[in-house]
């Protein structure tokens, strides 16, 4: 690293946090002159202030402009109107990409929760918890590109490499290209992200778990419920609200699926779920129209999920 | 990025258990299947991680030719060539240094950004303050795909496109609902008496800020350190879209990325560069884990 880099990774190790921390002893110097009601006014806005540039800049200004580029032409240069939407929907690998993109949102939202619940219901039996949840939690701290390449090699087709296929070489059966056959690439492919996510839900939902009484378990269990029924009729309908919590998050997650997709397969062999549509047309089509409005599409599968966050925001706000 | 909202305190990985309310009134025969459960959950976890990382280590001819199962017969062959190659060769030396240069700031200013506004947010009054906290946890959904064609637009257009900056600021706009939802919800719920007491003796908000609030709220910074670090450490598609044409800025992912194309099968460099990139977000996850979830949850419900 020569004496440029150095200096440049000085400035924005250290220099970066000092200029956030500069603009806000600033904001209190520059209302100094003012009357302390003016300054009570004036300040909370000071304090909002690059908070709301950046999601002005970031997030709402490139939400209205992608609304609009989705009605203009793959440069962006004239008007037309829903062409674009209509253009996609009289396309089949369209319809492909749809019903991925649902296999993701039923199958890993689903699983998920299934195994996240499971591990959580399980570990909080036995005294090893903590070794067994960390272990489950480690492939939430990896990319989904390195987890592309750990998989890539697990579904490998050479039964002398690929894991997957060294399995079924043992039991006689014929080595798999996993990877190439629709449905069943897409349903590998969520296989990684079911690896990756159980961590999650499991974190959250144990922490429900924890939050139900050991005394109401005892109870029911000395007045002959067996683990089943306790599980079922006790335990289930007290964690709906957790499970509602890691399921919203885990559906949006499945709705933005691009990584994977795009590191294990680049959306060939019909694996393409919105998210890497989105990227293929934009970024390898070159069309702008065609890619916004995918990104309209997904921005109004995600609404429910906003306006059901609002609604919960909103209950807890009136419960504080 | 996205946030349970709701969902209940005191959850940590390293959670003490409690009390195993039916230990010991079965036979431990009686629990076989729960540890055999466990236990196969736990290989089935752990083998890919394990797989990469002995893979990693082996030469190049027998991670090609031979299964990384086969590592543990006769004759052991374990050496560093491949870290050595892909951290030289690969470009993956320069993406590492890349990677700390994007992430670190794209953590600190979003962190810091969105601890002013959520401290305006909790304990200052202004009209429209619910109107517009609303509108943050809206935001908290948008996916980056619905954003990501404009502020390339404007990113050429500025010419900071295929530069550091261009990263930071994208990461700081996309991570602050998060760090604004966390923080209101951390200070919000900090002892209104505490703040007023310091008001009346003559404390500036900023004093207020940086002596009461930021110390009381390090759970919570810790858990968005985590979040964000992890989020913009592991983040391809921003970093593609933004730097993906100049290798010289490029971080991990997107090299990693590149490598998948470009080396096909070469697993022995393949499974080195991932492991590479897996080390920092593993080791401060777990440096930082005890707050993990406490810091996420803590505030939204009391407890």
């Amino acid at each position: 690293m020569d004496f440029g880099t150095l200096g440049f990774a000085v400035l924005a190790i250290v220099g970066v946090p000092a200029v956030t921390v500069l603009y806000i002893l600033a904001t209190e110097w520059l209302v100094r002159g003012l009357p302390e009601r003016r300054r009570a006014t004036i300040r909370p806005w000071l304090w909002l202030l690059p908070a709301f540039a950046f999601l002005g800049v970031y997030l709402i200004y490139p939400m209205i402009q992608t609304a609009i580029l989705s009605v203009m032409d793959r440069r962006s240069e004239s008007f037309v109107g829903f062409d674009n939407y209509l253009g996609l929907f009289g396309n089949d690998s369209f319809w492909l990409t749809i019903a991925n993109t649902a296999m993701w949102l039923v199958l890993f939202t689903g699983i998920v929760i299934v195994i996240g619940l499971i591990v959580a219901v399980l570990t909080d039996r036995v005294r090893y918890e903590t070794g067994v949840k960390a272990l489950i939690f480690i492939p939430m701290a990896i990319s989904f590109v390195a987890a592309g390449v750990i998989w890539g090699f697990m579904y490998e087709f050479d039964p002398d490499i690929g894991t997957l296929n060294a399995g079924l070489a043992t039991v006689g059966a014929e080595p798999q290209s996993w990877l190439t056959e629709w449905p069943r690439n897409t349903v590998m492919l969520i296989i990684v992200g079911i690896w990756m996510w159980v961590g999650f839900a499991m974190v959250i939902l144990s922490a429900g778990l924890k939050g139900i009484s050991t005394e109401l378990l005892e109870a029911a269990r000395i007045d002959g419920a067996t683990e089943l029924q306790v599980f079922f009729r006790i335990i289930l309908p007290l964690l709906a609200p957790t499970i509602a919590v890691v399921g919203t998050t885990i559906v949006i997650t499945a709705l933005k699926t691009f990584d994977i997709v795009f590191v294990m397969t680049s959306g060939n062999f019909d694996t393409e779920v919105i998210a890497s549509l989105f990227y293929r047309a934009r970024f390898i089509n070159g069309d702008v129209g065609s890619a916004s409005a995918v990104a309209v599409i997904l921005l109004l599968a995600i609404i429910p999920v906003m306006l059901i966050n609002i609604r919960r925001f909103q209950q807890q706000e009136a419960m504080r | 990025m996205t946030v349970p909202i709701g969902a209940p305190a005191d959850a940590e990985v390293d959670a003490p258990a409690r009390p195993v309310a039916i230990a010991g009134r079965r036979p431990w025969t009686g629990r076989l299947g729960l540890h055999l459960t466990l236990a196969i959950i736990s290989i089935v976890w752990l083998l890919p991680t394990i797989s990469l990382l002995i893979s990693s280590f082996r030469p190049e001819a027998a991670t090609n030719t031979t299964g990384w199962w086969t590592a543990f017969t006769l004759p052991f062959e374990f050496t560093v060539q491949n870290y050595l190659d892909v951290l030289s060769r690969n470009n993956m030396g320069t993406s590492f240094l890349n990677s700390l240069l994007i992430t670190i700031p794209a953590t600190v200013i979003p962190i810091m950004v969105a601890a002013f506004a959520a401290f305006a947010f909790s304990w200052m009054n202004f009209p429209g303050r619910n109107v517009l906290f609303v509108l943050v946890v809206g935001l908290l959904v948008i996916p980056l795909q619905a954003t990501l064609i404009p502020v390339l637009q404007f990113s050429v257009d500025l010419g900071i496109v295929g530069s550091f900056p261009a990263v930071w600021l994208a990461h700081t706009g996309f991570g602050l609902p998060f760090g604004i939802f966390l923080l209101r919800n951390f200070f919000g719920s900090m002892p209104r008496e505490m703040f007023e007491s310091a008001f009346i003796d003559g404390a500036s908000p900023t004093t207020a800020f940086f002596r009461l609030a930021m110390p009381l709220a390090v759970p919570a910074i810790a858990s968005l350190v985590i979040f964000q670090f992890m989020w913009v450490w592991n983040d391809l598609l921003v970093a593609l879209v933004l730097v993906g044409g100049f290798p010289q800025v490029a971080p991990m992912p997107v090299t990693i990325a590149n490598l998948v194309d470009s080396l096909g099968r070469n697993w022995h460099l393949l499974t080195s560069a991932a492991f590479i990139s897996m080390l920092l977000p593993l080791f401060v996850f777990f440096a930082l884990q005890r707050y993990f979830v406490r810091g996420i949850l803590g505030g939204s419900v009391k407890g």
